[in-house]
């Protein structure tokens, strides 16, 4: 996604001289293109994200279209003081993109995780929250939030994902991409576990007919999609690489829940319990029960307990 | 800070009240945004916005909160209160306008406990990188923090070497003498090539015998005894 991400932005920065890019010291191997072709546009800050915020502030006072990136929970958690008050409360166009969302760099620890960041990035008033599903999707995003006026948060993958869409999709903030139809049950995902929500759909296919909605856009959501899936589905289940918390599940029980459905939910997310677990992503996806087998079990339990009833 | 804001405001700035968001204006960020009171006296004063609606300040319903305010006031910048935020987003507009070719300034006025933040010396470290010389902060080094004195809770003395150490140009004056801040004021940059740093010695609650150096005046509310003691003093009449 990363790659996807920095071919976009040398596109959308050879269009428009106001975009700007910063980097918390981070992007090796990456972000050299851009450094070469746009040097008077670029600015490594070093390793100090709050400062790396600010001046992403200042920037866009004047005018500019700024990417701060860095990875992980970098460039949201240690600066979000500087996101809330100077980014969000301005309304500025400060686009904030953390490479390796989830437990992409799982082997480095916690403290690189990436996994309560949609829910910080979700209460921050004017912020739109983005995680792709994969590369095409995070081009697509990439380009739709340097066109947005205002602040928001792209989290993206780090490389190497299975690519889920075969053809460009119709991509537009706020609206989900049904990657699969069926009306049995619907699977919602966001972020780069799309593969593995898609896999655990074909898994249940000769059971049940399942839908599978890609949810880049977490904040706004789309409401319409998910009161469709209520309506025509007898369960939904949200699945993301993120806490429990404040995330995808939330945003989607918080429709239904105003809104009166009787569908049900099944949140699968990380337990706030699981964070010691060290190892790659794939690896940690099974500890945390969250790869297509894991999701494909859970639904069908679910799906067997509600029948016992 | 009241003689620092009306020196820059009087002399300094190259502002416009009538087009407040002129490309080619000084920026001044209040990043000890708790000053905003003045900086709503010197806006006024100027004719930014009517001097009557100085009376609606801290009230309910007001735009003039507590802590400076640019949503829907015209003249202030950025929004401030939280300390540690004005000078890296000062840092941000010298940058746009050093890679620019922008004929503006940026000036930022900060607090002494303000510099506990690290915030600020990440961007301390930043400015000089990037030869900022459009950029001037000014500390309001009055000796006094929030909850005892900056010796105290966390000394920054040797302040000026701590700043010329992170490669900046500094210069130290009497932050109440309007010559010294006039005069400083107008030979910035004190070095082509690297930003500026003035810090003023001041005097909390300068001119007003019962406030000076007194901890309980950046809390209390003087009273309607006090407010006329304090006017008399300071010459004037309310």
């Amino acid at each position: 996604m990363r790659t996807a991400f920095i071919e976009t932005l040398l596109e959308l920065a050879e269009q428009d001289d106001r975009v700007w890019l910063l980097t918390g010291d981070l992007g090796f191997s990456v972000l050299e293109p851009f450094v070469k072709r746009f040097s008077d546009r670029f600015v490594n800050m070093g390793i100090a994200e709050q400062n790396m915020t600010g001046v992403a502030a200042g920037l866009a006072l004047e005018g500019k279209i700024v990417f701060t990136c860095s990875i992980a929970n970098f460039p949201v958690m240690r600066c979000l003081e500087q996101i809330r008050n100077d980014v969000c409360y301005h309304n500025l166009n400060v686009k904030i993109v953390a490479v390796g969302g989830g437990v992409a760099y799982g082997a480095a620890g916690y403290t690189h995780f990436a996994v309560e960041d949609l829910a910080v990035m979700r209460a921050m008033p004017n912020m739109t929250v983005i995680a792709p599903g994969d590369q095409v999707e995070a081009g697509l995003a990439t380009r739709a939030v340097k066109e947005l006026q205002g602040p928001s948060y792209l989290r993206l993958g780090k490389a190497g994902e299975s690519c889920v869409h075969k053809t460009t999709p119709l991509f537009t903030i706020g609206q989900a991409i049904t990657v699969r139809q069926g009306n049995d049950i619907t699977l919602i995902s966001t972020g780069g576990i799309l593969s593995e929500v898609l896999s655990a759909a074909e898994q249940l296919a000769p059971q049940f007919q399942v839908r599978v909605l890609s949810m880049p856009t977490v904040k706004p959501l789309d409401q319409d999609a998910v009161r469709k899936a209520a309506d025509e589905t007898k369960l939904i289940v949200t699945v993301e690489e993120h806490s429990k918390i404040g995330g995808l599940g939330d945003a989607v029980a918080e429709i239904l829940i105003k809104d009166h459905f009787n569908c049900e939910v099944l949140k699968l997310a990380l337990d706030s319990t699981s964070h010691s677990n060290v190892g790659s992503q794939s690896y940690l996806r099974q500890q945390f029960s969250l790869s297509a087998a894991w999701i494909a079990r859970a639904v069908r339990e679910k799906l067997e307990y509600n029948e016992s009833l | 800070m009241a003689d620092l804001l009306a020196v820059l405001y009087g002399k300094i700035l190259r502002i416009d009240a009538a087009n407040p968001k002129w490309a080619e204006r000084d920026r001044f960020i209040l990043s000890k945004g708790h000053g905003a009171a003045i900086l709503y006296a010197v806006l006024a004063e100027k004719g930014f916005f009517s001097k009557e609606l100085l009376n609606t300040y801290y009230q309910n319903g007001s735009f003039l909160a507590g802590h400076a305010n640019s949503h829907n006031v015209p003249g202030v910048e950025v929004s401030t209160g939280s300390l540690g935020h004005g000078l890296p987003i000062g840092c941000g507009m010298a940058l746009a306008g050093k890679r620019g070719n922008k004929p503006y300034r940026v000036f930022v006025i900060m607090s002494d406990g303000e510099l506990d933040e690290g915030s600020n010396w990440e961007a301390i470290l930043f400015a000089p990188q990037h030869k900022l010389d459009n950029l001037v902060a000014i500390v309001d080094y009055n000796k006094i923090q929030s909850f005892g004195t900056v010796s105290e809770v966390l000394d920054l003395d040797p302040l000026a070497d701590k700043w010329l150490s992170f490669r900046w140009a500094a210069r130290e004056i009497d932050g109440h003498n309007y010559k010294q801040i006039e005069s400083t004021l107008e030979s910035i940059p004190f070095e082509q090539g690297k930003p500026s740093v003035i810090i003023a010695h001041t005097v909390k609650g300068k001119g007003v015998s019962f406030m000076e150096n007194q901890l309980v005046w950046h809390y209390k509310s003087p009273d309607d005894k006090q407010l006329a003691q304090a006017l008399a003093e300071l010459g004037l009449t309310k």
